[in-house]
């Protein structure tokens, strides 16, 4: 990286990254099927499951960009 | 039908109940400051809790008895309309976390023990804070009830009749939450969560491999819903209901008092956000306990208790441990049950006695209290409290476990125009929230007030069903979210209108609420720049 952005630009672009896991799990319209299943577990059980994870993933990496230094 | 009694259950969950106890009375000796005579120390634990501590205590505080009893008690019964449970604690951290590192900052800057003192310092209203302490206290009673309905739940699977269990078990945790405050929580919630996660671990192998995978699992309990007209999937007229819940539940959930206790116990900024990304290991375990409802419907899990019409079926999980289980493991898993109600009761009626003495007693009773007796009066409250709970139980004999939490969860969002825009911005004037909560208030007791359910007239349920309002559909919508809209629109309309009206004073500074970061709402006040 040769350029580095203004540390405040770069906490608002990373600041989407918690808008992914809800939409991702508010709106059933995106999950609410049954097929592809996994192991017999229908899609709108391991979609929400898994986004477990995401949000996990998503709110660290905020907290890494965002931490407080002191 | 009545379950056989077993010596080897109950003397199991005796022992674990009994450790649990000597554990809690130790706790007044850990990390202890100079005294615990003072509402800082002994209901916050004197704001030293780490990370690791933290997550135990914020982890055993959010997920309760209603996480072990009351959700897979909703898919057992209405199917996939029960998950909402999964994105309500999936949406809850990225649209929390930086609101409650704010809330956090300002706190720890200006000494506030609980969110009526930020909104006393912030807005200059004794009104407001007067309303968002009561709401708050008056939130959290029903659901100290829902983790005594956990715990009855496993009484009455064990085949043990009458109340004193529960009694016994209420005046154990009283005395040592008032010996030792929230460091006894805290400490047992170490215990607590160990065993839940064994427990689910466990489960989740264990009957599955059992009942023959989750292919048969999710085919029985399609069947059995079926045959009551529900589904392991939702219908489109459950769409917005569904939403709405998950979400309205997750703005609710850390404006409840100890949620907020919660957070105001730890060391430091970055500890309450770093815990944001660590605490949803509890929601994966939330989700498999869930899945537990549908175990229970493909093993064909009669409850036990309640009416032949309306039977408890916040004893399903626990007579599905009684019945796949051998006894000695089914004790390990009820006992941790018991502990995982006891654990959150106790930090919900230190939060709501903190409240009391902070922004009722001191202000309205005994302005001239000493920090001592403050810290007293909030460790009689914490022990009325719980023990109010119990008699309100035994005498009441309700079952509908989850209905007690989402009323509350209606009626504690109504404090999110005062606490969570007044973290961000000091437009809205005191009077105009005033205004909104009544509005708001007003509009959601009523929507309750006239949703019956299958066996009551009123109060049957925080979904409202559209057609009430003459419209042509099926669905339905969380009740809190109607409020809190029609609470926003008041509050925003009138606070232009009430601008020749004096407006409080505001003891925070912009610098106070956390260093440069951006805000993350759209009518924030812009990045803070450090003041250090």
């Amino acid at each position: 990286m040769d350029q580095q952005p203004a540390p405040g630009r770069r906490n608002r672009l990373v600041l989407l990254l918690l808008l992914l896991p809800l939409v991702a799990t508010l709106v059933p319209e995106f999950y609410n099927f049954d097929k592809p299943s996994i192991g017999g577990m229908p899609f709108f059980y391991w979609w929400q499951l898994l986004w477990i994870a995401g949000v996990a993933v998503c709110v660290g990496i905020v907290y890494l960009a965002t931490r407080s230094t002191r | 039908m009545i379950p056989a009694f077993n010596g080897l259950e109950f003397g199991i969950v005796l022992g674990m109940f009994v450790v649990v106890a000597v554990i809690g009375f130790a706790a007044t000796r850990w990390r202890r400051g100079t005294s615990l005579a003072s509402l800082e120390e002994w209901g916050l634990g004197g704001r030293r809790f780490g990370t690791v501590v933290s997550w135990f205590l914020i982890g055993g505080d959010l997920y309760t008895a209603y996480t072990f009893v009351a959700v897979p008690a909703l898919l057992f019964g209405v199917g996939a309309a029960g998950f909402f449970a999964v994105p309500y604690t999936i949406a809850v951290f990225p649209l929390v976390m930086f609101a409650a590192a704010r809330m956090w900052s300002v706190c720890h800057e200006h000494g506030y023990a609980t969110a009526a003192d930020f909104v006393r310092g912030r807005h200059g209203s004794s009104i407001l804070a007067l309303l968002v302490a009561i709401t708050g206290i008056v939130a959290t009673m029903p659901y100290i009830a829902l983790q005594l309905t956990g715990i009855r739940a496993v009484i009455e699977t064990m085949g043990i009749g009458g109340d004193w269990p529960l009694w016994i078990a209420f005046v154990v945790l009283a005395a040592y939450t008032f010996t030792s405050g929230l460091r006894a929580p805290a400490m047992v919630a170490f215990v607590k969560d160990i065993l839940i996660y064994v427990m689910v671990l466990v489960a989740v192998i264990y009957i599955p491999y059992k009942l023959g995978g989750y292919n048969v699992i999710f085919h029985g309990a399609q069947s059995a819903l079926a045959a009551k007209g529900y589904s392991t999937l939702l219908s489109g007229s459950q769409y917005l209901g569904y939403t709405t819940l998950a979400l309205g539940s997750a703005l609710a959930l850390f404006l409840y008092p100890h949620a907020v206790t919660g957070v105001l116990a730890a060391r430091s900024r970055n500890v309450v956000k770093k815990n944001m990304s660590l605490l949803p290991a509890y929601s994966l375990m939330l989700g498999f306990i869930a899945l537990l409802g549908y175990m229970a419907l493909a093993a064909h899990v009669k409850p036990v208790g309640g009416t032949a019409a309306k039977p408890d079926t916040t004893t399903i999980v626990p007579v599905l441990f009684n019945d796949e289980f051998p006894h000695w493991f089914a004790g390990i898993a009820f006992g941790a049950i018991v502990i995982g109600a006891l654990v959150p009761a106790a930090i919900m009626a230190i939060a709501a006695a903190n409240t009391f003495a902070r922004d009722i007693y001191k202000p309205y009773i005994r302005p001239a209290a000493s920090d001592r007796e403050e810290g007293l009066v909030s460790q009689i409250v914490s022990v009325l409290l719980k023990l109010g709970a119990v008699a309100v139980i035994v005498s009441l004999k309700l079952t509908f476990a989850l209905e007690f939490q989402l009323i509350g969860g209606v009626i504690v969002i109504q404090i999110l125009p005062s606490v969570v825009l007044g973290l961000y911005t000091r437009w809205y004037h005191r009077w105009a929230l005033v205004a909104g909560w009544i509005a708001g208030m007003g509009l959601s007791v009523y929507m309750l007030y006239v949703t019956p359910s299958a066996t009551t007239a009123h109060f049957g349920n925080a979904s409202f069903a559209l057609s009430t309002w003459g419209l042509h559909t099926k669905m339905t919508i969380w009740t809190g979210i109607v409020g809190v809209v029609a609470n926003l629109v008041v509050a925003t309309v009138l606070t232009p209108l009430l601008a020749r009206l004096p407006r409080g004073n505001d003891e925070t500074k912009p610098g106070d609420f956390g260093e440069a970061e951006a805000p993350p709402i759209p009518f924030g006040p812009g990045p803070v720049v450090s003041q250090t």
